[in-house]
């Protein structure tokens, strides 16, 4: 049963060929099973999950997603449900409200097992910053998984759950999903309501899918996308039918395949699927297309610019006044704060919130925010550019694969450099996807990144599921 | 001899706007609620929530600009504000920075020698924070309590700019800020609840100056009498401090209402720096110049302006006008009386004398009369024809004001036999009859003293419980005593 698929499993329900409680049962015991080697869970919502199976099953409507298990990244906000970012400062916070997009899920019949890890507050590229202990990649638990969505990318990877919830500032999704050799989308910014989720970069953030098919991530993303009254930057825009098109194939699309996305860093494994799955497309009837997006390099040095930033500001909250963390014993109120931010944040957190602070200081914010801002208008002009000539734009999701747990933990530059291929997208606000697209030498998995102008999704999931389909790498399950 | 000094000016009004939600949420915006009875996810800065703007705040801080004479800017956007405090509870605070929604307006004060304008800077959107509750019983010692009622409500910045020269031009512009803002409706200012709050920027210089001298910033001024008077302090501190040879420093200060005098909050090194940065959870607002057409069209008329109307074209006293569009109420309800087709000298008349007192002495709104205009104008009408007297009328004035509008003023006065007497022939006897109770006071009226007849006519009034015709009355004892 934890090898069906999301459709599978919610056709079956509909169908009456299993029930939701027996499809979460079967999930929960994997969870039991094999989560202890691999950590992808900060908090697992066993009864809650029956419940919701049970509701699902007495309901008569079964909806786009019903009785399919979803894992929930720790950073959305979920009814009663400890949400904690894997911070120590909101340990023991548990929200009165749930995020839109898991509001929305669950009308379409999912069943949420349990809440995710991930880089505390989602900064970080290998769920290493967890204040909880690090996740492990399925197929090699002796390294990283990526990040920050690691957790549910790890979920949905070692079929603890067919589907999970990611978020992506600057590849979170993504990048995960590549290294573990699952599907995850970056919707274009606006395609989902942020209500929920805890933010870390409010013009960055975007909640997406995590799945092992192309379709399953069509579908998990139709049933939480769409415009939502509590989020001024949701689009007020129609969502399509993602599953439309699904099978039409890719004949005379352009894929533009931009010479910056093979720099020097790129691991020769990596390198060779790529190229191998370029040729999978052009075989296909797509048309390749050599080009260049002059200012990707700048994209790394302008989003730890503007992340930090707005991550100083969206941190403040976490003052140990309402909620969270409050230190012990302090004196006065200066050290309240003082005492109490120090304890509760890690120390990739408390060097983004400094970084941040500092640029945006009276002094320096020309010379670093402002600037940074710029850069990210010339990013946003390259695919503009790039999109009167090519329909989707192909590459590596990340230029290498899984790395040894602690390998890069103590080189923050090292680490965010992992994020160079993926930061683009969100500075520009694009959609983007990262398909299994193979292994290395070292049976690591290897993600090909498409990405497109906004509101292309539909175009991303039908290219993506026309390589799947020849591929069919998602098929490939890690031994544990 | 020591020169003169001149003082300069600028204020920062912060002003709530009669709102009926907050302005990112949709929680109730009322004062005196029960501590944190009014608080949602969003206005309590929960992890994962996100602002979402009041249009109707948004309409009323144009309405202000509109009303100021400002600029509506056609592109407008939020900005955040970062600092830590506890009543604070995202640490920012949404204000605008760059793009407020209006700017370059002005504010034309009166001064015994002229009239002068007031140059307005900007006119910008943003939200309250809460208070601190610091309590003094005992045990509680070093504790505070934070109520977040009023975290989000709604507020305009008002900044001045540097134009006034002396306490009394502030108090002076406080006042027309206040009278106008009322009077189109977007704030009650009452300084006491805190809905209008003034921080002042003072300098001095030698007059002919061009340049400004240090300023310092007095905060939180929270009556019109403490602005006044922690100015002219403040104008005098820093006047000798130079006549010492001394500098002024640039700090921010308290006043002490108690102690009458300004306390150091900080000095210019600790103070903020607020790193704003553009809003990210909300996108910019447009507002055209349909919209704003439409504020400026529904937009009250100014109080000066109907003043002057009230005695140009109504004929009014210019006392009486100035009275009436005092309270923007009282004016409505002066207008609605002549709608009911009262002469302007007669709704006045009601107005000033009935209402008013009426007001004065129940404790009660000129908006208690709205809803009784027409009983009120029909019982105008009938004094004015003398069907009842003005004795009368005043009695059927405090019924009216206890009884439902649909209670008849006809029916009552039949009931009670209210209506005034001038018929002669009723009245003969009772002057007969008061006429030979008093041989005395005859006495006095045939002996030469013509003022006696009027203890008569108080008699008269007395019999007839003040329903007869006065003058009927005198003519009839005149009549009846010189034969
Ligand atoms: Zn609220």
């Amino acid at each position: 049963m934890i090898d069906l698929t999301a459709s599978e499993i919610r056709d079956g329900v509909r169908a009456g060929k299993w029930k939701a409680r027996e499809v979460v049962d079967a999930h929960l015991e994997r969870i039991a099973a094999v989560d202890p080697k691999l950590h992808a869970y900060l908090h697992v919502d066993a009864d809650g999950a029956r419940a919701a199976a049970d509701r699902v099953d007495a309901s008569g409507v079964k909806g786009l997603l019903a009785g399919v298990p979803v894992a929930v990244k720790d950073n959305m906000c979920q009814r009663g449900i400890p949400t904690t970012c894997a911070s120590k400062i909101l340990e023991g916070f548990r929200p009165p409200y749930d995020a839109t997009a898991l509001l929305r899920a669950l009308a379409a019949g999912a069943v949420p097992v349990g809440h995710t890890n991930l880089d505390e507050f989602a900064m970080g590229s290998s769920t290493e910053n967890s204040a909880y202990g690090p996740s492990r990649n399925p197929w090699d638990p002796t390294r990283a998984p990526g990040g920050s969505s690691g957790g549910s990318a790890v979920s949905v990877a070692a079929r603890m759950t067919p589907l999970a919830f990611g978020s992506d500032t600057g590849g979170s999704i993504r990048q995960p999903a590549a290294l573990c050799g699952v599907v995850g989308m970056k919707p274009t910014y606006g395609r989902v309501s942020r209500y929920g989720l805890v933010a870390f970069a409010s013009s960055l953030d975007q909640i997406g899918p995590i799945a092992r098919t192309v379709r399953d991530a069509a579908m998990f993303l139709q049933a939480f996308a769409g415009h939502d009254a509590l989020d001024s930057t949701s689009a007020p825009a129609e969502v399509p039918d993602y599953e439309k098109d699904l099978e039409a194939g890719v004949k005379g699309l352009r894929v533009g395949v931009p010479k910056e996305f093979f720099g020097a860093g790129t691991d020769p494994g990596v390198r060779a699927a790529i190229d191998a799955a370029l040729k999978v497309l052009q075989k296909q009837g797509a048309t390749l297309v050599e080009m260049s997006l002059p200012h990707t390099d700048y994209g790394i040095a302008a989003y730890y610019v503007i992340a930090p930033c707005e991550a100083s500001s969206n941190l403040a909250r976490y003052d140990g006044v309402r909620f969270g963390h409050r230190a012990k014993s302090f004196d006065g109120l200066i050290d309240m704060y003082r005492k109490s931010r120090t304890e509760g944040f890690g120390e990739e957190v408390r060097r983004r919130i400094l970084l941040g602070t500092f640029a945006l200081s009276s002094g320096y914010y020309e010379a670093y925010y402002k600037k940074a801002l710029q850069v990210r208008r010339l990013i946003k002009n390259d695919f503009d550019e790039a999109w009167k000539k090519v329909d989707v734009i192909a590459g590596p999701t990340s230029p290498i694969p899984a790395f040894k747990i602690g390998e890069k933990a103590n080189d923050p530059i090292a680490m965010y450099l992992c994020d160079v291929l993926t930061v683009t997208a969100p500075l520009a606000g694009i959609p983007g996807i990262s398909v299994p697209a193979g292994f290395t030498e070292g049976n690591l998995p290897v993600g090909l990144q498409l990405l497109g102008k906004e509101w292309s999704e539909a175009t991303l999931l039908r290219t993506a599921r026309s390589y799947e389909r020849e591929t069919e790498f998602w098929k490939r399950s890690p031994a544990l | 001899m020591s020169l003169p000094w001149e003082t300069v000016i600028g204020l920062e009004v912060h002003v709530q706007l009669k709102t009926r939600t907050k302005l990112f949420c949709g929680c109730a915006n009322k004062y005196g609620a029960d501590p944190n009875t009014l608080v949602c996810p969003i206005c309590l800065g929960l992890p994962g929530v996100l602002p979402v703007l009041n249009r109707q705040a948004f309409a009323l801080a144009v309405r202000a600009g509109v009303a100021l004479g400002c600029e509506v800017a056609n592109v407008t956007k939020f900005d955040r504000k970062n600092y830590y405090y506890p009543d604070l509870p995202k640490g920012y605070q949404i204000s605008q920075y760059d793009r407020p929604v209006n700017r370059k307006g002005r504010l034309e004060i009166s001064m015994p020698a002229a009239n002068k304008n007031i140059g307005i800077t900007r006119v910008h959107l943003e939200e309250d924070a809460g208070k601190l509750i610091h309590p003094d019983t005992e045990g509680s010692s070093g504790v505070s309590f934070v109520d977040l009622n009023r975290a989000g409500v709604p507020l305009v910045e008002i900044v001045s700019e540097p134009d006034m020269r002396s306490p009394d031009e502030a108090h002076a512009y406080l006042a027309a800020l206040k009278e106008i803002l009322q009077y189109v409706d977007i704030s009650d200012c009452d300084m006491e609840k805190g809905s209008l709050r003034c921080d002042a920027n003072v300098s001095i210089r030698r007059p002919g100056d061009d340049k400004l001298g240090v300023k310092t910033e007095i905060k939180n001024l929270n009556s019109f009498k403490s602005v006044a008077k922690a100015l002219a302090y403040e104008a005098a501190r820093h006047a000798s401090i130079i006549e010492g040879g001394g500098k002024v420093q640039q700090v921010t200060l308290t006043w002490d209402a108690i102690a009458e005098k300004t306390v150091v909050l900080r000095s210019k090194e600790e103070a903020h720096d607020y790193r704003y940065f553009p809003e990210p959870d909300l996108v910019h607002i447009q507002a055209d110049a349909a919209f704003v057409e439409r504020i400026r069209q529904a937009l009250p008329e100014k109080p000066a302006a109907r003043r002057d109307r009230y005695v140009k074209e109504l004929g009014l006293p210019a006392y009486d006008a100035g009275v009436l569009t005092g309270d923007k109420e009282l004016a409505a309800l002066f207008d609605k009386l002549r709608g009911e087709g009262l002469a302007p000298k007669v709704a006045s008349n009601w107005v000033m004398k009935h209402v008013l007192a009426a007001m004065n002495e129940k404790k009660i709104a000129a908006t208690t009369f709205t809803d009784k205009t027409r009983r009120i104008a029909e019982l105008a009408k009938k004094v004015e024809a003398k069907q009842i007297t003005g004795q009368t009328g005043a009695e059927i004035f405090a019924w009216i004001l206890g009884t439902p509008e649909t209670a008849s003023v006809d029916e009552h006065i039949l009931k009670q036999g209210l209506a005034q007497v001038s018929d002669a022939g009723a009245l003969e006897a009772i002057v007969r009859d008061v006429i030979a109770k008093n041989p005395k006071v005859v006495a006095d009226y045939k002996s030469g003293k013509p003022s006696a007849v009027q203890a008569l006519v108080g008699q008269v009034m007395r019999e007839t419980k003040g329903k007869a015709n006065a003058s009927v009355a005198k003519d009839l004892l005149v009549k009846a005593l010189e034969c």
